[in-house]
């Protein structure tokens, strides 16, 4: 842990010493939470490459997960003048403080993926965030659409308990399912997000419900545990994506190798690029002074066989997933 | 002569057969098997398969409170150990694979044997070193990704079968035989309940405790890497947040299922392993029963509770009392 944060820490040194060093019309400071997942990772790297294609200075301050540090950062971009701070914040309260400095500096804030509490609200220019409801509603659409009238029997892997997102994408999705009289969600279990859950708990499923054959399609929260489910349905000598049709959201690297496969069906993406919209907001913010609406919500775009799954697979696999 | 049933077992036997048959009551097919590609297939076989990565560390676990210790870290040391098998599984052959998967699980319980056994540290914050460097030694290794693999031999890990039983299931059954010759077959297991009993006078005795508590911990190490690169070849890939995640707790309440007081002294292998069967027989019932899932803990505590209770001796005595009791009015 130490050595990691070292490296960060000198990571982030070198990152903001290099202050000034190019001639770039804008510079932006991005407080990035941490590597907490591989989408995490994903996005950082994509900020990096939409900041490059726009020749904007990006100087990124990796946070490790702690909310001082994010001030820290914020509070050292405010003292380099940036001409915008980006910020993914770690949790929702706190940020009063520090944002009316950077209010008060003239600096513009952008949100990336999380919102903060309404107090700030008038404290930051847009949050780019995704919208994890309608990206139950996108899954569920593909299914409806899919199925056409056919009476079709879901079994849904849940993401943890508790969490947000997983709440959403389970009420996005049965808001479609409520719609459609031929779907039916049959059994719901948590598979905590992981692999190794989704496939014991896929397993214990397909025993269920007659061996599998009375299942029609598998709606997963994350592309994780569809990789787990879509193992357990080859041992029990089924065939995904064709006797069970998938559905799952986030759009990792390894669902498109199962869909070129012919394993798997779609998956929603939830897009590591929310910084390419906060970057086109700022830019038309500074240059022209558009206000941009308080919410940029990114686009949950569906991925299937058709979408020529291993070139997108190609793209993504170096993003750091 | 009469037959004498062991005192000692009953409850956690009570306890399984309970379990299996509330499974059997939510789930009618539950003991239904058949053959699929050559691996048996059903439900009973998944609460075994299911249950193999916390019966191998319950192995290490019984011994380590057997001697009045305790091991936090075993969770990190299968994800370390699974990150390891992994990272090499597609260049190097199965030997080597498995080989360095073990030494690095010998090397995490050689230090945590140091740790407690020569440096006298409390074993419960000396292996919580372990259990938070040890997550973040498996994500160095996987690079904060989950490392996957095609290698074959170690799918068959995973996934493969002998003569019908799923890999896992056989690995853990040699696990068990290996490790009871060890302790039973010798006096190493009488030397363990020594040293966990009373410590200064086994040393007086002539035991060498210090040796006794370093090699559990070395054991208990290599239990746990076995475990992760079994959990790693399950879903064919290294995850190296969620590996192991909690399996310590799992693993220590399968110990104490099993009757081994968490002050050391006697233990038991089987009891041990039957606990792991207790509480996966447990999962798997959950799963199969269709409950919300914000059932889960709830239901897992209740039982869990409820054959705790059947152990105690207090217990026992209590309900003798009120028999006592009851006869005695009038």
């Amino acid at each position: 842990m130490t050595l990691k944060a070292l490296f960060a820490a000198s990571a982030t040194a070198a990152l903001l010493l290099a202050t000034s060093a190019s001639a770039a019309e804008l510079t932006v400071g991005f407080s990035q939470i941490g590597s907490e997942s591989g989408w995490r990772a994903a996005e950082t790297s994509v900020s990096k490459s939409e900041a490059a294609k726009r020749k904007i200075n990006l100087k990124i301050a990796d946070a490790q997960q702690k909310q001082e540090n994010q001030i820290k950062a914020i509070r050292s971009f405010i003292a380099q003048n940036v001409d915008a701070i980006f910020l993914a914040p770690v949790v929702a309260s706190g940020w009063d403080a520090v944002l009316k400095e950077a209010k008060e500096a003239k600096i513009p804030v952008v949100l990336l993926d999380r919102d903060i509490d309404p107090s700030g609200k008038d404290l930051y220019l847009t949050a780019v965030t995704s919208d994890s409801v309608h990206e139950g509603e996108v899954a569920g659409e593909w299914l409806a659409k899919t199925v056409g009238g056919k009476a079709c029997n879901v079994v849904e892997l849940q993401g943890t308990v508790g969490a947000s997102v997983a709440t959403n994408r389970k009420k996005g999705f049965d808001a479609v399912i409520a719609k459609n009289a031929n779907l039916k969600v049959v059994r719901s279990q948590t598979g905590d997000f992981t692999r190794a859950k989704g496939k014991e708990v896929m397993e214990s499923f397909i025993k269920a419900e007659n061996g599998g054959k009375s299942i029609c399609a598998v709606y997963a929260h994350n592309d994780d545990m569809m990789v787990g489910a879509i193992q357990a349905m080859k041992e029990a000598g089924l065939k995904p994506g064709k006797d069970i049709l998938t559905v799952s959201i986030d759009a990792v690297p390894d669902i498109f190798k199962a869909i070129s496969a012919g394993e798997a069906n779609a998956t929603v993406e939830l897009t590591p690029n929310m910084a390419g919209p906060a970057f086109d907001a700022i830019v038309a913010f500074k240059e022209k002074g558009t206000v941009p609406p308080k919410w940029i919500q990114t686009e949950s775009k569906l991925y299937t066989a058709a979408d020529d799954p291993q070139k997108v697979y190609d793209s993504k696999k170096g993003l750091g997933y | 002569m009469t037959l004498r049933i062991p005192r000692r077992g009953l409850a956690q036997a009570f306890a399984l057969i309970v379990i299996l048959m509330i499974d059997r009551a939510v789930s009618p097919q539950f003991f239904n098997l058949h053959l699929q590609d050559g691996r048996l297939f059903g439900s009973v076989i998944d609460v075994l398969n299911r249950g193999t990565p916390v019966a191998l560390l319950s192995l290490g676990m019984v011994l380590v409170i057997a001697t009045g210790g305790i091991d936090l870290s075993v969770g990190a040391v299968m994800a370390i150990a699974g990150a390891t098998a992994a990272s090499l599984a597609d260049t190097h052959s199965l030997p080597v694979v498995i080989g360095s998967a073990l030494a690095v699980g010998l090397a995490c319980g050689l230090w945590n044997g140091i740790l407690v056994a020569v440096l006298r540290i409390q074993p419960i914050v000396a292996t919580l070193i372990l259990m938070v460097a040890g997550r973040g030694i498996a994500q160095l290794i996987t690079e904060g990704r989950i490392v996957t693999f095609t290698s074959p031999d170690l799918v068959w890990m995973g996934n493969g079968a002998v003569l019908g039983l799923p890999t896992p299931i056989v690995i853990a059954i040699g696990m068990l035989l290996l490790t009871g010759a060890v302790v039973r077959g010798t006096a190493l297991g009488l030397l363990i309940e020594a040293t966990g009993g009373n410590a200064r006078a086994s040393e007086l005795s002539g035991v060498g405790t210090r040796a006794m508590i370093l090699s559990v911990y070395v054991w208990c190490g290599i239990c746990a890497a076995l475990a992760g690169v079994i959990a790693a070849a399950d879903i064919m890939g290294a995850d190296a947040n969620n590996a192991g995640l909690w399996l310590e707790l799992d693993a220590i309440l399968a110990v104490v299922i099993g009757g081994t007081s968490l002050f050391g002294g006697r233990f038991s292998l089987v009891l041990a392993v039957a606990g792991a069967m207790i509480i996966q027989a447990m999962n798997t019932g959950i799963l199969l029963s269709g409950y919300p899932p914000e059932l889960n803990l709830l239901v897992k505590a209740v039982v869990v509770l409820a054959v705790l209770l059947a152990q105690s001796p207090r217990l026992g005595d209590l309900s003798r009392f009120t028999a006592r009791w009851r006869r005695s009015k009038p």
